[in-house]
């Protein structure tokens, strides 16, 4: 059971990483870092279960909470960024020349 | 070590033109900007060298009163170097020899200092020109007056120095320029040579566990060394003494080095630093005098010279070049003096030849200032007419230099000649070589005044402007002449039955008891000195012969013999030579390989400019870590992290 979950968290990871590496659109980035922190979530909920101990979903709770605050921050930043320069593509908003 | 006296006063010798030097240099502008600050300058810098004198003649007064065995002045002014067994102080002493060069430079000095009053008037350069003048007395009176090699060297040095300042003095004519330069690097070989005597000398010394370079200890201590290398350092030591006195092959300098002011040429190489050599063989005499090979080659080299650069003077037509090869042949009758063993008859050589050489140039430089600088003597004629004084002290000088008794110059120079024939080391080769070397001297001395001074004027216009030299530059003139004429009096040699020879005994302490040639009757001695002074009248018959009375001769001679006049017009080559041999090849390694390849490729191009070449690169490179764009930022960490769990999957 726990081999099943693990296996799933870290199909999720990876599809959360990839994501984050590849896709062009901002919000769609903040939406795989998301699913890359639930991926954790996942782990720590399926290890939590096999050693009977509250620990993992007492962190599971931190771990919520952090990417709650961060998603805002997040998203945040982003409608600013839109505000000047209506775009949300990430190539578009990059000042950097190297 | 020899009981030695104190008497600090001896610093004052060479301070005091060093106070001179540093005040003139420092506090006066380099032009001459009215007639007050002018005197200001000339009263600093002749009067230094006067308190000099006076403190030599007190020292001199001082010695005089003392036993012969133990005339020796030291004044120890702090100590230099100390270094485990090793200590070198900054100590004067005067001692007989010391004593003779010091007033000779001193009093000699003195005057030119006076001279220079008038010759270099209105010279822009006037303070200059007085500040190095001092330096350089204050540089030779610490050569003289220092106790140990280190002090001898540095002085040695700073005259050089001096010379390459005063020679190239008009420094905006690049000849000039170039002509100090060639002095100082001339120089600077033989002082390669020097050094390494020293350094032999030091270290050969050390071995037996004395480490020292003062003369005193040396000479305690030569028996030790083994004969090769008393003779090696001797040799060294003679490169150097080859350098600074002019000898044959670095003798090239000195021509060149009449591009100076003629007071400078007077000073520096004629009366004082080109002796510095012969000095410093007579100081290391014990040095010397143990190795027989040494001596032969130093008299074989001076006698060399002397007859060498007699042969270019007799067809030079600038007044100071003719004037300038006589300074290189006389010294090397100095060296033959030392180099058989007389070292006294060097020394007194050197002391006449102050006078009577020094009085040869400042009365060319007073030629000079009458004819507006011209110096080619077959524009001159007939200007004894017009400058009496510079005419008759000339004469005086050129009759000591040619050997006439009773002038100075004839007690001295037959001294070195029946030296070279009788001495130990001498040899009836080494006496033919110098006499035939003093009939020519008396030939181009003599040429050079009848050109100069009789006859009818070659160049009228040049004659018309001419007039005798003011009374600032007639008076050292006639004070020189009088020592030119009976300084020879303090050497009578002792066989003329008049007593002991003074200038001899006088410097016994120094150089032991002189080795006559004792199984030489008096009968030989004299007839030896009849021969001389034949050799003198010798010369003044040919030369009044070829330049008075018939006048066409010498051209028909230059025709009769075509290639060996052109030889001895242009010097047998020897600077075209050493332009081939040496300057050449020097000139194009230094600027092909040297500059180009090595200074500008490898180092300018190669490390400066391949640093920042390298940092470059290595900056584009790794500018690629920060591109702002966070998604390269996340690649990276995931990158890591792979990298980690890898590692401590497999480990």
């Amino acid at each position: 059971m726990t081999q099943q979950t693990l296996v799933l968290s870290v199909l999720l990871f990876a599809i959360g990483a990839v994501g984050f590496l590849v896709r062009r659109n901002a919000i769609v980035v903040l939406m795989s870092v998301e699913l890359m922190l639930n991926a954790c979530n996942l782990a720590f909920v399926a290890f939590s279960r096999q050693l009977a101990d509250m620990t993992g979903h007492v962190y599971v709770f931190m771990i919520m909470t952090v990417a709650a605050a961060e998603a805002a921050v997040g998203l945040a930043i982003v409608v600013l960024i839109f505000r000047t320069r209506r775009a949300v593509n990430l190539d578009e908003i990059n000042l950097m020349k190297g | 070590m020899e009981e030695a006296t104190v008497f600090t006063f001896l610093r004052w010798i060479p301070a005091l033109p060093l106070a001179g030097f540093l005040l003139n240099i420092f506090g006066a502008r380099t032009e001459t900007a009215g007639h007050g600050k002018a005197a200001r300058v000339h009263w600093i810098a002749c009067l230094a060298p006067f308190g000099s004198f006076l403190v030599a003649l007190w020292a001199f007064a001082k010695l005089l009163a003392l036993e012969p065995e133990a005339r020796r002045l030291t004044d120890t002014v702090f100590t230099w170097i100390s270094s485990g067994d090793f200590s070198a102080a900054l100590r004067f002493s005067m001692d007989p020899l010391s004593a003779v060069m010091t007033l000779v430079v001193t009093g000699v000095g003195f005057l030119i200092h006076v001279y220079s009053v008038g010759y270099m008037h209105g010279d822009r350069g006037y303070a200059r020109y007085f500040a190095y003048l001092n330096l350089f007395m204050a540089m030779m009176l610490l050569l003289v007056l220092g106790d140990n090699l280190l002090l001898l060297f540095l002085g040695w040095e700073g005259v050089g120095l001096c010379s390459y300042f005063l020679i190239g003095f008009w420094y905006e004519d690049p000849e000039k320029a170039y002509a100090g330069l060639k002095a100082f690097v001339v120089n600077r070989i033989g002082d390669f040579g020097f050094l390494l005597g020293i350094f032999l000398l030091f270290w050969t010394l050390g071995q037996h566990g004395i480490w020292t370079i003062d003369f005193s200890v040396i000479r305690q201590h030569v028996h030790l060394l083994g004969p090769t290398v008393i003779t090696a350092i001797c040799l060294l030591l003679f490169m150097g003494a080859m350098g600074k006195s002019a000898q044959f092959p670095l003798y090239v300098w000195l021509p060149d080095a009449m591009a100076g002011p003629t007071p400078v040429s007077a000073l520096i190489h004629a009366a004082t630093m080109v002796t510095a050599g012969v000095y410093m063989v007579a100081r290391m005499n014990f040095l010397y005098a143990a190795s027989d090979f040494a001596c032969q080659w130093v008299a074989w080299f001076g006698a060399f010279t002397a007859l060498f650069a007699a042969t270019i003077g007799i067809c030079q037509n600038d007044i100071k070049k003719v004037l300038a090869y006589s300074t290189v042949s006389q010294l090397g009758y100095m060296f033959v003096g030392v180099g058989v063993g007389a070292y006294a008859a060097g020394i007194f050589h050197l002391m006449t030849h102050a006078f009577f050489k020094a009085l040869l140039f400042l009365g060319a430089g007073s030629v000079m200032h009458a004819v507006g600088g011209e110096t080619d003597i077959q524009k001159m004629g007939g200007l004894r007419s017009k400058m009496p004084w510079t005419f008759w002290t000339f004469v005086i000088a050129t009759l000591a230099i040619a050997g006439f008794p009773p002038f100075s110059g004839f007690f001295s120079k037959d001294e070195i000649l029946w030296m070279a024939f009788s001495s130990a080391h001498g040899s009836p080769a080494l006496w033919a070589v110098l006499w035939v070397g003093a009939a020519v001297t008396s030939f181009y001395m003599f040429r050079l005044v009848f050109l100069t001074f009789f006859d009818k004027p070659r160049d009228h216009h040049l004659h018309e402007h001419a007039h005798e030299s003011p009374a600032v530059m007639t008076v050292p003139l006639a004070l020189l002449a009088v020592g030119a004429a009976t300084a020879g009096f303090v050497g009578i040699p002792e066989s003329w039955g008049l007593g002991h020879n003074l200038f001899e005994t006088w410097l016994e302490p120094v150089f032991g008891k002189p080795h006559h040639g004792a199984h030489f009757s008096h009968a030989t001695e004299l007839l030896f000195v009849v021969l001389s002074v034949a050799a003198g009248a010798g010369g003044l018959l040919l030369a009044w012969i070829f330049y008075l009375r018939s006048k066409d001769l010498p051209v028909r001679a230059a025709q009769a013999f075509p290639a060996l006049y052109r030889l001895l017009y242009n010097k047998y080559y020897v600077d075209e030579i050493y332009d081939f041999l040496f300057v050449r090849p020097i000139r194009t390694i230094s600027e092909k390989v040297l500059w180009n390849l090595m200074d500008a490729g490898f180092v300018d191009n190669g490390l400066v400019n391949g640093t920042a070449r390298f940092f470059q690169g290595a900056a584009r490179a790794l500018r690629r870590l920060q591109v702002g764009d966070v998604q390269s930022y996340g690649f990276a960490m995931i990158l890591g992290v792979l990298a980690i769990v890898g590692f401590l999957l497999f480990k």
